[in-house]
């Protein structure tokens, strides 16, 4: 049952990017870029997903999951270095070529060349941190 | 470019947004995709079967879309390689430093009033905005072209 829930949450996911335009960068980087023709797209997508799971995880509540188990939900709130740092290289690698993770996973079957280098990129930069966080 | 659409992209979110709640409320898991991905490159067996479903999943959902409205998404080609490695690789870094993306942070954490996933949120986007800046009108304008 875990297998159809990622099944349907990922099937879902995809499909809001897609419908959402964000697997167009060009989008993207139109949001990042408040000194060209601002595109208000991101806002709109970040919103409705936003309140949607605000609801949802409300709803929710807390306990047991369907068939996974406990519900597993980070519990940190402080506030540190790797936290700010991490954020900040990735708002830099997203400010340059306009993907995130989902997006540049799902744009993969735009079948051009394009997303593909940059989750060769993404792989490579996830693998070789935890290479350096293992050692 | 496709002109912007607020129903779609309204309507797009809001697909996120179940998909994050189902997630959570059926395997108890945040629906973060840099996370799921990461998850498959650290993690011991055993925890990875769900992770290759659910991208298995996000690539099937885009897909569907695509086909379903082939002109809703013009797909960009033609940006430089080392520009397209160099942002994979700071992306990879820094999301599996920071604990999370614009899903796990931006819409997961941030509809669970996490202040760590706010402060995420606002450097990414801040960061991003001043990158984005600084290749179109600032100093390193023309770098890409």
């Amino acid at each position: 049952m875990n297998g159809l829930i990622a099944l349907v949450a990922g099937v879902l996911f995809g499909f809001g990017l897609d419908l959402a335009r964000m697997t167009d960068p060009e989008r993207v980087l139109g949001f990042l870029d408040i000194a060209g023709s601002w595109d208000p797209t991101l806002v709109f997508v970040l919103a409705g997903a936003v309140v949607t799971a605000t609801v949802g995880f409300r709803l929710i509540g807390r306990g047991d999951s369907w068939f996974g188990g406990p519900i597993r939900l980070p519990q940190r709130s402080d506030i540190d270095r790797p936290l700010v740092l991490g954020a900040a290289l990735f708002g830099a690698g997203w400010g340059l070529a306009g993907y995130c993770p989902g997006p540049g996973l799902a744009a993969l079957v735009q079948g051009s060349a394009d997303p593909a280098w940059f989750v060769v990129g993404l792989v490579a930069g996830m693998a070789a941190f935890a290479v350096a966080r293992r050692s | 470019m496709v002109e912007f659409d607020w129903l779609s992209a309204s309507a797009g979110g809001v697909l996120i947004g179940l998909a994050a709640t189902l997630l959570l409320a059926g395997s108890g898991r945040i629906a973060g995709i840099s996370g799921i991905l990461g998850g498959l490159l650290e993690r011991p067996r055993g925890d990875t079967l769900w992770r290759w479903i659910f991208l298995a999943g996000l690539l099937m959902g885009a897909a569907v879309h695509q086909w379903m409205d082939p002109a809703a998404v013009e797909a960009r080609t033609g940006f430089p390689v080392w520009a397209l490695l160099a942002a994979g690789a700071l992306v990879g870094v820094g999301t599996r430093m920071g604990s999370g993306c614009t899903s796990g942070h931006g819409v997961c954490g941030l509809a669970r009033l996490s202040p760590r996933s706010g402060v995420a949120t606002a450097v990414f986007v801040a960061v991003a905005m001043i990158v984005a800046w600084m290749l179109r009108h600032g100093p390193f304008a023309g770098l890409l072209t």
